[in-house]
């Protein structure tokens, strides 16, 4: 099923002054959540002002949403969006896990995880490979600033070979990179932005939303407290000039036709789980997503030399089965089954004891 | 060395040539009180063969009850079993065995020497250099040669061998050999072959036992009605039938010994019994995750959803659920964790039973924590409080801990059979839409009810006012985020009204009490058998009546605390070596603390009678400390 829900046909005689309302009657208000308390210019503030845009332009129904976290700056940012949505800031690394548990309780509901790279790269590795291995259907957002924030600093994971600390020394270790690690794992979308990209991030979350197992956005957020210096490769400064998007990224949802008209062989259409698309038009490198090789060689390439590549980096368009597949599960939530449906008869009790008799 | 020598009879003679003898006389013989002992090396198929021994016992209408202490590793290594025969229904272990059974070169001096005076032993003529007991009566059999004929196959030969012990056991005990076979029949009921071959082998073994051994009349086992509409199975499978009829919904886990097999049974019960009969789909969602951090992170965040959610452990689990534990209790999410206790610290003991998790598991995490816990005291609670659990923890919207042991988890107990529920399940306090347009709006940590459980949505409620943020953090009635002194001392205190609630619908305490009583004891979980054996020593070998109150929860209920309140000397038996539940009712209630005697039992095998009796005996003058 789609997260999304098709729009209503608008009442015959509408006045035709642009709506602030979007196709299920919601407005951008609506997809808001609490004030803000992280610092002032903050990546996250914008990804959270695009998870908003993507909820509110794809229609997606608040009461439908799971907002899942962990604990880190990032991890705060599930109560600045979607007040109308239950939330749940868990715990530090865990949230994939915690994740997982809400999703095989109701599969019903769009399941939102942000988190940081203290969470994904460190702390909650395991459980962040291992929803990748379930394909547990989230839209995984990792806000990767390369630093602890709220510890005041401290390299994280993530953070690049040769990237300095405020203090001015070398990280020195490799860094991990989650979206290789994804794409190693069998996630079937990946992808990879920029806090301040605006145009590419939105279709992007778009595109995560529409996808039915998990999806992995790593959005490089930065740190403009403790990581916002020179010989930071997480800095505003660097990601501004060293990003290199991979396409030109649009969103049409399922229920739109593809409008816009590029030369042939510009444009790569993807299809979604849900019949939504993503249209890739090319940039400068010639880059086919759904190629797992290319993708895991081309991250490679940039880790080595250091590029900021962004966009979406791989779909495999023979999507995995699901977790809830796997399982064979029900279609109704198994927290709303009833208690006809899942206690047995007495009569299926006593024909187990008189097999221990 | 070679000799088979019977300290009581000065007939005995040499082997290989058998006495003809007889052992004992019938007129004296033990009826049906006996301990059976086998030593094989694990891996060796022995298990069912101790089970076809135990089954045909419980088919002559003879109270039974079975024992595996066996190594943590895959093959080669010793393991015993011990199965206890006895009238009066006693299932506790005893510390010797009466008919020893010796089939691995490993173990065979040590088990050898360890024999009371006066016993049995049933020996592998290959172990013969290891006898050198001249107080033991001797019985050598020649099982590799034996199994020969009967196994043409020789890679079958190390597991079918065991099958012929049980001939000989069943011979010398005098079992009734067409209960034998029916045992043999339904242990392998899927597998028609090795029932043919098992069946020959035993009835090889029976028969070679009548041509050349004596007669036995120390030990008799007779037929008696006491097992009709009786079952016989272990704590864990008990408590995974508790978890499918409290309509359990997600089971996260991670394989550790002695909880696996708990895991195990839930998913054969869930896969016969749990599916859409018209689709085939699962009612339920199982998951072996990759830590016991994750699979209580599952359970956490199912319960959230309102699913009703379990994970099973042990010990180290336990320790790794710590921190999503604590995240459960404040945030009140419901959850059952059934804690399957080995003896610890560290790797300790992985199969070898043990009551060290109690202090632990009552106050698990971090900060001002604490949580209930179910603690059954036979495998029929188990399964009672495996229902239990996941109702409680919806009513209390909190982790409740199932505290059981190896010895109950792993191990095979005579009880009643198992009766399905009759009342609902509960589901606790949820708010849905329409009492949402009734109320107008709710507070997911107020107490409205003055039980210090607040009302809660289940996200996915479609309500503007549904939606809630679950914090670990400080947080007011509203659950928004707080930091005043005044928001979190409130919190705590309405916690620990909550938690004095629980104390109200907890099980209540068991007392059985002699009339007259002069002793006052507490015991709870795997420690009941042993007590109540002990009680029946004390009453009839030394003409002291006792009072026993078995706790079945904590917190304590009020009638735990009056018990206390109304003896001025209680003992309390635990299998770990702290007085973990000691501590905890004296933390409890201060002003009777020193009125607690503790007495402790912690070498990592099950709690038998006799050392219970000793320390009382200790404490009563009656025996030097």
């Amino acid at each position: 099923m789609s997260a999304t829900e098709a729009p209503k046909p608008a009442p015959a005689g509408a006045p035709s002054k642009a709506p602030a309302t979007n196709r299920i009657g919601h407005t951008l208000q609506d997809y808001k959540g609490a004030a803000s308390t992280l610092c002032a210019g903050c990546g996250h503030d914008s990804i959270t002002s695009q998870i908003q845009r993507a909820l509110f332009e794809s229609g997606v129904n608040p009461y439908n949403v799971a907002k899942m976290s962990g604990i880190g700056c990032s991890s705060k940012t599930t109560a600045y969006f979607l007040s109308l949505s239950h939330g749940f800031n868990s715990v530090h690394g865990r949230a994939p896990a915690v994740a997982t548990g809400s999703y095989l309780a109701n599969r019903e509901l769009l399941h939102i995880c942000v988190s940081g790279d203290g969470d994904t790269a460190s702390i909650g590795l395991g459980h962040f490979m291992h929803m990748m291995r379930r394909n547990v259907p989230m839209v995984y957002i990792i806000e990767n600033n390369g630093v602890y924030g709220l510890t005041k600093g401290q390299f994280s994971a993530t953070a690049d070979k040769g990237s300095t600390h405020k203090k001015g020394f070398e990280n020195e270790m490799m860094p991990i990179d989650a979206c290789a690690l994804a794409i190693e794992m069998g996630c079937d979308y990946v992808a990879r932005s920029f806090s301040g990209d605006i145009k590419q991030l939105v279709p992007l979350l778009k595109g995560a939303m529409c996808h039915g197992g998990t999806s992995i956005v790593d959005v490089v957020s930065p740190c403009v407290t403790f990581n916002n210096h020179e010989g930071s490769t997480k800095s505003l400064k660097f990601a501004r000039e060293n990003e290199e998007p991979l396409q030109e990224i649009g969103f049409v949802p399922y229920y739109d036709e593809i409008k816009a008209d590029y030369p042939e062989g510009t444009m790569k259409t993807i299809e979604l789980t849900d019949g939504s698309k993503l249209t890739l038009k090319k940039l400068e490198r010639d880059y086919d997503p759904s190629d797992k090789m290319r993708a895991l060689d081309l991250l490679q390439k940039a880790r080595d030399e250091r590029l900021f590549l962004t966009g979406l980096l791989y779909h495999n368009p023979n999507s995995s089965k699901g977790i809830a597949d796997q399982l064979n599960m029900v279609d109704v939530p198994l927290a709303h089954l009833p208690e006809s449906v899942t206690v047995p008869s007495a009569a299926v009790l006593a024909e187990i004891m008189e097999e221990y008799k | 060395m070679s000799l088979q020598t019977d300290a009581d009879s000065p007939t005995a003679t040499a082997t290989p040539l058998p006495s003809t003898a007889p052992i004992g006389n019938e007129a004296d013989a033990i009826v049906n009180d006996v301990v059976i002992q086998v030593a094989t090396s694990n891996g060796t198929g022995s298990q069912s063969a101790n089970l076809v021994l135990m089954r045909t016992i419980f088919e002559m209408g003879v109270p039974v009850s079975g024992k595996n202490m066996f190594p943590s590793n895959i093959q080669g290594l010793p393991t015993w079993f011990t199965i206890r025969v006895n009238k009066d229904g006693w299932s506790a272990r005893r510390r010797d065995a009466d008919v020893f059974v010796a089939m691995n070169p490993e173990s065979a001096a040590e088990d050898i020497a360890g024999m009371r005076p006066g016993s049995i032993l049933i020996l592998n003529e290959e172990l013969q250099k290891f006898q050198n007991r001249d107080d033991i009566h001797v019985f050598v059999v020649p099982f590799n040669k034996l199994v020969i004929p009967v196994c043409p196959d020789g890679r079958l030969r190390r597991l079918v061998v065991n099958m012929m012990y049980v001939g000989v056991v069943a011979y010398l005990l005098h079992l009734d050999v067409e209960e034998l076979k029916g045992a043999i029949a339904r242990q392998f009921s899927k597998k028609p072959k090795a029932a043919e071959l098992n069946s020959n082998a035993a009835l090889a073994g029976y028969q070679w036992a009548a041509e050349n051994l004596p007669k036995q009349y120390k030990f008799v086992v007779k037929r008696m009605d006491k097992t009709k509409g009786k079952v016989i199975i272990d704590g864990n499978s008990a408590a995974a039938l508790g978890l499918m009829y409290g309509g359990i919904t997600v089971f996260a886990w991670y394989p550790i010994t002695p909880s696996s097999s708990l895991g195990e049974a839930l998913i054969d019960y869930m896969a016969r019994y749990r599916h859409d009969p018209e689709t085939g789909k699962a009612t339920y969602a199982i998951v072996q995750a990759e830590d016991e951090l994750a699979a209580m992170a599952m359970v956490v965040g199912a319960g959230w959803d309102g699913a009703r959610a379990a994970t099973s452990t042990s010990g180290p689990g336990i320790s790794l659920m710590a921190e999503l534990t604590g995240l459960a209790y404040f945030t009140e999410i419901p959850a059952v964790i059934v804690d399957v206790q080995r003896v610890g610290p560290s790797t300790g003991l992985p199969t070898r039973t043990n009551q060290g998790d109690m202090l632990k598991a009552y106050l698990l995490s971090h900060g001002d924590c604490k949580h209930p816990l179910l603690i059954p005291g036979n495998v029929k609670e188990c399964y009672e409080f495996g229902i239990e659990a996941l109702n409680l923890a919806e009513r209390l919207q909190t982790p409740i801990f199932l505290m059981t042991d190896l010895d109950m988890g792993m191990n095979l107990w005579m009880t009643d059979p198992f009766e399905a529920p009759t009342k609902p399940l509960d589901r606790g306090k949820v708010l849905t839409a329409e009492d949402l347009n009734r109320l107008g709006e709710f507070a997911r940590y107020r107490d409205v009810d003055g039980d210090g459980i607040g009302y809660r949505t289940l996200p996915g409620t479609k309500h503007p006012n549904a939606a809630f943020f679950t914090q670990g953090a400080g947080h007011d009635d509203r659950a928004k985020r707080s930091e005043k002194p005044e928001d979190w001392q409130g919190n705590l205190d309405r916690l620990t009204h909550k938690f004095n609630h629980a104390r109200t619908i907890m099980p209540k305490p068991v007392l059985n009490a002699d009339e007259g009583a002069t002793l006052a004891i507490i015991g709870f979980g795997t420690s009941d058998p042993a007590i109540e054996e002990a009680r029946h020593i004390l009453r009839t070998q030394h003409g002291v009546k006792s009072s026993y109150l078995r706790l079945r929860s904590l917190p304590a209920s009020a009638e735990v605390i009056q018990y206390l309140k109304d003896n001025d000397k209680v003992y309390l038996v635990e299998q770990n070596r702290d007085a973990q539940v000691a501590s905890i009712l004296r933390m409890e209630n201060p002003e009777l603390g020193n009125r607690i005697v503790s007495v402790l039992h912690y070498c990592g095998l099950p709690l038998d009678a006799q050392s219970i009796v000793e320390q009382l005996e200790v404490h009563l003058g009656k025996r030097k400390s």
